[in-house]
């Protein structure tokens, strides 16, 4: 990926370039056309202001990225360009408490 | 200009209040009763309403009542609760404010003591309002910031922008609080690599090992179903977010709620009680946390919210920002601040954060803030335990 380039539209916002999902800064509406890294996809679900759509394919239990730092872990398949919440990832820390020093932890 | 008042300890209100507080849930009405006709005259209600007061609640109950913006105060009493109340009083007097305890069952009941106490506020307001400002400088000022009703566009916009604000504060060597150890879980690394000295690094780690054993009891964190609606999955997340409030300074000390800023800079504040799991919840509400950055100092708050808090605050002015655009729109009566431009290419994180900073500058000469002007002054206290910071959590400058 080229880094001279704008990597997201700007409805889409990366916040850091490890980040495997990006976040809405439009009220996205599933079918709806974006474009990520030089490739359009279409929006499986709504995707309000402030909600993660996935940049890349995920199998359940790979961790998610998001400011440069692990925010939790899927629990289903994801396809690029799926809402990623609730109903396929979980805290890596809460209810189910594991203790990590937050070395992944970058500030933007 | 900013302007306020001058108190004994060389501190300055930029609001001088008299503040009315009920030492037991039993006097509760009777306080409220005695401030309802001063409403729109800064007169406000605080209290703790528990019978047995223990320390934390003491402590919480002298800072706030020698509070910078306080000018005096009356002490509700029923007269057979717990609460130390001429301890109360004498530490307040000690401060050179004016300070009058009413006890209800020697006064004759409610009608005769709203009547008392209505009497004495009186001429306490008019003792206040004849007093002379003298100017007031940035490094004067206390500022505190919490989040709360975060959803995803918190982090994005709101929370970073005070993170600008912050870092413009402490350069003029303001006193600069954040918070909320329970949202820090996760960050402790990089936060620990900020502390001015390897032991506060190592206070600042243990701090939110403490907090997320607190949670880990209590079988989740401080994320409300409001946030998951707002986009926010997990604790985490929601953490990096929040942190990004304290912005990019040093941070120079770890203190608790009580403890007063030494000096200008920036602050973490350990609101996670210490001990086994003993009253519940660190903090019940967002606005039990706002009264413990109270109680260390703080003059005003920048309160950040994505879904739309309403709330202000009894004794210290709360700045809103709003981080969501769409939330300006539906609540923008309630903001004062719309960092939600940020999201809409509209302006940048510098611009808000000046905006933020000149705000504060604003409300410290006399202008009102969307909350104050509203009326809201609410107030939350409730039991929690703590022991006193190590020698490191401050060290000397």
């Amino acid at each position: 990926m080229s880094t001279s380039v704008e990597p997201v539209e700007r409805r889409l916002l990366l916040l850091s370039g490890q980040d495997n999902v990006v976040v809405a800064c439009a009220n996205l509406q599933r079918g709806d056309v974006v474009r990520m890294d030089d490739k359009d996809v279409t929006l499986s679900a709504d995707a309000p202001v402030g909600f993660k759509i996935a940049r890349r394919d995920f199998a359940s239990g790979e961790k998610v990225v998001k400011y440069g730092a692990v925010i939790g872990s899927t629990t289903a398949a994801i396809k690029r360009g799926d809402v990623v919440h609730l109903h396929n990832m979980k805290s890596d820390y809460l209810p189910t408490y594991v203790h990590d020093d937050g070395a992944g932890f970058t500030r933007r | 200009m900013m302007r306020g008042w001058l108190r004994n300890d060389g501190r300055r209100g930029i609001r001088n209040v008299v503040a009315v507080a009920y030492l037991v849930e039993c006097a509760h009405h009777i306080a409220r009763e005695i401030v309802l006709p001063f409403r729109d005259r800064d007169v406000h209600l605080i209290g703790f309403p528990g019978c047995y007061a223990n320390q934390y609640a003491y402590d919480m109950m002298r800072r706030l009542g020698s509070h910078p913006n306080v000018g005096a105060v009356l002490l509700v009493s029923l007269g057979c609760e717990g609460f130390d109340r001429r301890g109360l009083r004498e530490a307040i007097a000690a401060t050179g404010r004016s300070v009058q305890t009413i006890v209800i069952q020697a006064t004759g009941g409610t009608r005769s003591t709203i009547a008392a106490g209505r009497a004495w506020v009186e001429q306490a307001r008019m003792q206040l309002d004849a007093q002379p400002t003298v100017p007031v400088a940035l490094d004067e000022l206390t500022i505190g910031t919490i989040c709360g009703g975060s959803d995803g566009t918190s982090g994005l916009t709101a929370n970073p922008a005070i993170g600008r604000a912050f870092d413009r504060l402490v350069a003029a060597n303001a006193a600069c609080i954040f918070e909320e150890t329970g949202e820090l879980i996760g960050c402790e690394g990089h936060m620990a690599s900020r502390a001015v000295t390897p032991d506060l690094a190592n206070e600042i780690t243990a701090c939110v090992e403490k907090a997320a054993r607190y949670y880990a009891v209590l079988g989740h964190g401080s994320f409300a179903p409001g946030n998951a609606e707002g986009g926010l999955t997990t604790q985490e997340e929601k953490s990096m977010g929040a942190y990004a409030k304290s912005g990019a300074s040093q941070i120079v000390g770890l203190i608790k709620p009580g403890d007063l800023p030494p000096r200008g800079g920036l602050y973490l504040l350990d609101v996670v009680p210490d001990g086994e799991v003993r009253f519940g919840f660190p903090n019940i509400s967002d606005n039990a946390e706002i009264v413990e950055l109270i109680a260390c100092g703080s003059q005003i708050i920048l309160f950040s919210t994505g879904r739309g808090s309403v709330v202000g605050s009894a004794i210290a002015l709360v700045i809103k920002v709003s981080a969501n655009p769409d939330t300006y729109r539906r609540l923008s009566e309630d903001m004062d601040v719309n960092a939600g431009r940020i999201l809409t290419g509209e302006a940048t994180l510098d611009e808000v954060g000046d905006e933020i900073v000149t705000l504060i500058e604003a409300a410290a000469s006399g202008q009102q803030t969307k909350s104050e002007e509203l009326g809201h002054q609410e107030f939350i206290l409730t039991y929690k335990s703590f022991e006193p910071i190590g020698p490191a959590c401050l060290p000397a400058a």
